[in-house]
């Protein structure tokens, strides 16, 4: 049977969802989808669309794998319009004069930024917050030398959003909101006073109760703001830009054209299954009008996708309703929640905990008769939101001791409750509509890792707040199950890592034999000789090859240097912060050329010198370190390097001294053992030429000190680094990297970069947040002394060994004849020695 | 074990016993063939120690006497540190690629001195 033929109007958000279910659960092959989406771009993260200022990439936001792209069964029709649509002959047109023959219509067209009518409001450098392309248009538009104003039309949630991205491009932000306070859709009033005062203190003006009466400009773009009821002489906003914020209205315009009913107040009114009032046309998201109401928010968009998928193909399940909405996010770095009713009527009570001086107020709607949630709103402290949502739903029962969530000291949430309190049908990921039930059926059915039930789940693959709460229940379901998730490190130690590090730290043991017959069975093996070694060197215990560390060292480390394919070995120096001077520079060249040596400038900044021999390698370094060098461990999981740029020594646009403080880092940091290398990185201002948001310690100057990213990774599994913190001075950032840095080392897994560990960490970068920045478990004294005891003890490993007759004596090929060592074949490549080619072979792993 | 004839000139000396790390190896030449020996640590029981071929049969470099010993069950074992295959120390017997094997050469300790037998019984161990 020929497929029958879906057309999408709209790929946004939720039009996206559909294609994927319709094409990943199209086991006959019964569709051809066509996809026409008026932006230029394949569809994307909306919700998201905010971090695009922080450095996240179309790419990055893209919702579309790129096979579908090219996928058989979809043709997508990027920058096209739907025109007109002919119901009784099903056929669409496109603004492009071609048409397109459909048995289903799914109309996903989302809305679009209502501007109010206001004189001036076409001016150019006025705005709208929809799309990528508003963003980049904003950004260009505020780069231009003297633009530094910007004003938002709207103190709503969205409008606040926007206000925080005229922040983050450098701009005096002013929010202009008509009712009384912010957020009136979803705050009280002395919540929102709470907000306010958060944000008036980030710097951000804020106008309420003042409606814009025009926007004033000329051919140039716009000038000021002036406001309705102000007295006539009263001088107008200065501004540069401006950016209309006042609520979105469904893009129903298509169907209103076609005949198809619209709601009261807009929106393509739908059945419990979706379908409009013509036959065989469907709209979902945003456009759609359902029970006489439109939602602004995605989730109840992807269940709408869900149903017409389901309908499509699959069995053909009942819509549900998505329920009362619910909010939870971080504006500005304030945490604000509102779930259920936030406003109490007749049958309800309400209880309220304000602390003016944390700014932090909570508010319970409580029905007055059986005691049950209703609802509520969290400013300054969202701490058990998760849990207090699912209570307002019904699908937890609200405890009798309501008031103790009241306080954000004693509040439970689901972390500290357990997930096992929930029923089957709490809902567990609120962007993907996924249950407590069907994540449960997941990992019975052999998910048993985060990713694998976001796999087949899709839980967690959105705004992954829900991430923490999966892995608790993965692990209390593992646990029920009887499984063990085995976290040992190999058949010789019942240990994972962590509490491996944990014993050696205790029971402060200095040597191998100690930790073995304590703790473990056998000889040991190349995975925790090894973890062990690193454990050991972490608590600063001397010189890695002494006693019998010297057996648990891998070749590299044993060497000091790296093993290469033919046997021989390289040599990195340590180049802080990539500076060099020329006489090092001629130095090592002498070297290179007298050894014979391969050289070559690494990824990370640095020298590399190929080719030598074992036997070779004190010699070797005797002469890098009489040039002033020392060992750049680069066969160590320790620090590598610390990149940077040129900073404002010489670059026109630099506002620090990256150089000196990448040094500072790199000198710090040297030498230190991890479980897994660490990579960092200064750039002197947001240009970002170290790329510091790719390494594990980042840092970005800013005008006003620097920023610290964690996490980011290259490598295999690419990752952006997170914001950590913001304007620090030298020595504050110097501590947050000192406690960051052992914390990692003393809770990682074994080769578990920064970004990894970051991603399976639980609570994420807030409990990072707040055991770094606000000591919550205590520990940050102990991190840093142990750092600091680090910094004492470090010296350079290869003058170690130089001066020490003994150590220098490991460097023979030969035991019994010193003299002769075994020269690998060679041959010459663009004028240097490389090995002869041999045969690959696989690599166990 | 074959019985080893020790009254034959066939023994090449190799180094002091003190000379040798536990758990560590080094690299010889016997007449000329490398091998590499490693005294096992004396807690746990096996013989003290033992010597295999030097070079790597899988990437065909002398680079075994480099690589982490350890045990896998009641095995000892040697991890070629290049591309990580681990191989048992007394039989030489590959246990990740069955298609490639270390040869095993018999060894004396006399007078806190290591001697290393020049016949290398047959491959395979
Ligand atoms: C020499 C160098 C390549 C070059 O010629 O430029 C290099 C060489 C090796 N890299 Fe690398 N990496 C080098 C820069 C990088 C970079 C770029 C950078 O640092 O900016 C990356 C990506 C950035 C990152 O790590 O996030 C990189 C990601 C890796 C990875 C993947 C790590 C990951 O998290 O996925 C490995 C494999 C591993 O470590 O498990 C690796 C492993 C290796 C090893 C150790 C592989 C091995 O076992 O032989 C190579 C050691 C060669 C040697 O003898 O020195 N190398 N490697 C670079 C040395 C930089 C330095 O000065 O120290
Ligand atoms: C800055 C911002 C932050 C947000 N934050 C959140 C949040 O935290 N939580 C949350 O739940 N929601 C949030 N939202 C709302 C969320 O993005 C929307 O609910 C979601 O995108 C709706 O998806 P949709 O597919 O219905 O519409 P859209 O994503 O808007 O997609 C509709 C697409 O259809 C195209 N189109 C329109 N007409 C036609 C036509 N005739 N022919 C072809 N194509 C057409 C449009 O160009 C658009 O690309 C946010 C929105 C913004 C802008
Ligand atoms: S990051 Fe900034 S200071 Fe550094 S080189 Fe680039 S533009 Fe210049
Ligand atoms: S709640 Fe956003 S991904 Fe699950």
């Amino acid at each position: 049977m020929a497929p029958r033929s879906l057309l999408v109007v709209g790929n946004g958000m939720v039009g996206q969802k559909l294609v994927d279910l319709v094409v990943g659960e199209d086991r006959t092959e019964a569709w051809h989808v066509v996809v026409v989406g008026e932006e230029s771009r394949p569809a994307y993260d909306r919700v998201a669309l905010s971090s695009w200022f922080e450095g996240r990439t179309e790419a990055d936001l893209s919702l579309v794998a790129p096979e579908l792209l090219h996928h058989p069964a979809v043709d997508y029709r990027f920058g096209r319009v739907v025109t007109d649509l002919d119901t009784d002959a099903r056929v669409a047109a496109l603004d492009d004069g071609t048409s397109v023959a459909y048995d289903e219509l799914v109309i996903a067209t989302g809305s679009t930024p209502f501007v109010p009518p206001i004189e001036g409001r076409d001016l150019a450098g006025c705005f709208v917050y929809r799309t990528l392309d508003d963003l980049a248009a904003m950004r260009e538009w505020a780069a231009v030398e003297g633009r530094s104003v910007g004003a938002v039309i709207g103190g709503g949630l969205l409008g606040l959003e926007a206000a925080n991205a005229l922040r983050a491009l450098g701009l005096v932000t002013h929010v202009i909101e008509m009712a009384p306070h912010l957020m009136p859709q979803q705050l009280d009033r002395p919540a929102a006073r709470m907000l306010e005062r958060r944000i008036t203190e980030m710097g951000v003006h804020i106008h309420c109760g003042m409606s814009t009466s025009a926007i004033e400009g000329d051919d140039a773009g716009v000038r000021s703001i002036r406001f309705a009821d102000a007295d006539a002489d009263a001088d107008p906003l200065v501004v540069d830009l401006v950016v209309f914020s006042a609520g979105i209205r469904p893009r129903d315009d298509l169907a209103r054209r076609s005949g198809i009913e619209v709601g009261e107040r807009g929106g393509i009114v739908i059945d419990d299954s979706c379908r409009s009032s013509v036959a065989g046309i469907s709209a979902i998201g945003e456009v759609a009008c359902h029970a006489g109401r439109v939602h602004g928010l995605v989730a109840p968009g992807y269940e709408m996708a869900r149903v017409v998928a389901d309908r499509l193909v699959g069995e053909g399940a009942d819509g549900r309703d998505p329920g009362a909405p619910s909010t939870k996010l971080k504006l500005m770095g304030v945490a604000l929640a509102s779930f259920g009713q936030t406003v109490a009527d007749d049958g309800c009570d309400e209880l309220v905990f304000s602390d003016p001086i944390a700014k932090v107020h909570r508010k319970l709607v409580v029905d007055a008769t059986t005691g049950a949630l209703r609802g509520g709103i969290l400013v300054g402290d969202a701490e058990g939101f998760d849990l207090l949502a699912l209570m307002a739903s019904g699908d937890v029962s609200t405890p009798s001791d309501i008031g103790s969530f009241l306080s954000p000291v004693s509040t439970s949430s689901i972390a500290t409750v357990g997930p096992d309190a929930l029923p089957d049908s709490a809902p567990i990921c609120s962007c993907n509509a996924v249950t407590k039930g069907s994540i449960c059926g997941a990992i019975a059915d052999g998910a048993h890792t985060v990713k694998a039930i976001g796999a087949c789940t899709s839980a967690g693959t959105g705004c992954g707040g829900c991430v923490p709460t999966v892995n608790r229940l993965l692990r209390s379901e593992l646990d029920r199950m009887g499984v063990t998730v085995d976290q040992r490190i190999c058949e010789h130690f019942a240990y994972d890592r962590q509490q491996l590090f944990d014993l050696i730290r205790f029971h402060r043991h200095r040597s191998w034999s100690e930790v073995r017959s304590a703790h473990g069975t056998g000889r040991g093996c190349e995975i925790c000789r090894p973890v062990v070694a690193s454990i050991l060197a972490s608590l600063a215990n001397g010189y890695v090859l002494d006693g019998d560390q010297a057996a648990l060292q891998d070749t590299n480390d044993h060497a000091l240097a790296n093993l290469q394919r033919n046997g021989t070995y390289s040599i990195v120096p340590r180049i802080p912060g990539g500076e060099v001077t020329p006489a090092q520079l001629i130095a090592l060249g002498r070297i290179a050329d007298e050894f014979g040596l391969y050289t070559k400038i690494t990824g990370g900044q640095r020298i590399d010198l190929f080719g030598a021999r074992l036997d070779q390698l004190p010699a070797i370094w005797e002469r890098v370190l009489a040039a002033g060098m020392e060992s750049g461990h680069a066969y160590g999981k320790a620090l590598r390097t610390v990149k940077s740029c040129v900073g404002d020594t010489w670059c026109r646009y630099g506002v620090q001294d990256s150089v000196s403080m990448a040094i500072q880092i790199e000198l710090r940091y040297r030498g230190l053992r991890a479980p897994h290398k660490i990579k960092a990185a200064v750039s002197g201002c947001a240009r970002e030429c170290a790329e510091a948001q790719s390494k594990d310690v980042g840092v970005i100057a800013t005008e006003r000190g620097w920023n610290l990213y964690v996490g980011g990774n290259g490598g295999t599994s690419p990752r952006h680094a997170d914001l950590f913190a913001t304007d620090v001075d030298d020595d504050t950032l110097v501590r947050y990297i000192d406690r960051f840095l052992m914390f990692y080392i003393r809770t990682a897994d074994r080769l578990q970069r920064t970004a990894a560990w970051l991603d399976e960490l639980e609570g994420g970068l807030d409990h990072l947040r707040s055991v770094v920045i606000d000591d919550s478990l205590g520990i940050c004294d102990e991190l840093e002394a142990d750092m600091a005891r680090h910094v004492e003890s470090y010296e350079c490993e290869w003058a170690a060994t130089l001066r020490d007759p003994e150590r220098r004596a490991r460097f023979v090929e030969f035991v019994n004849a010193p003299e002769a060592a075994a020269e690998p074949g060679w041959s010459r490549t663009r004028g240097q020695r490389v090995p002869l080619p041999t045969t690959r072979r696989e690599a166990r792993v | 074990m074959t019985a080893i004839d020790t009254t034959t000139e066939m023994w090449t000396e190799v180094c002091d016993l003190d000379t040798l790390t536990p758990d560590r190896g080094v690299a010889a030449l016997l007449d000329g063939v490398p091998v590499a020996v490693f005294r096992l640590s004396a807690d746990v029981d096996s013989s003290h120690v033992v010597a295999v071929d030097h070079v790597d049969p899988v990437s065909g470099v002398g680079v075994m006497a480099r690589g982490l010993v350890g045990s896998v069950g009641v095995r000892d074992v040697v991890v070629s540190p290049l591309l990580k295959q681990r191989f048992d120390l007394h039989t030489g017997e590959c246990l990740d690629d069955p298609g490639v094997w270390l040869r095993t050469w018999p060894v004396r300790v006399a007078d806190g001195r290591v001697l290393v037998g020049g016949v290398a019984p047959p491959a395979g161990g």
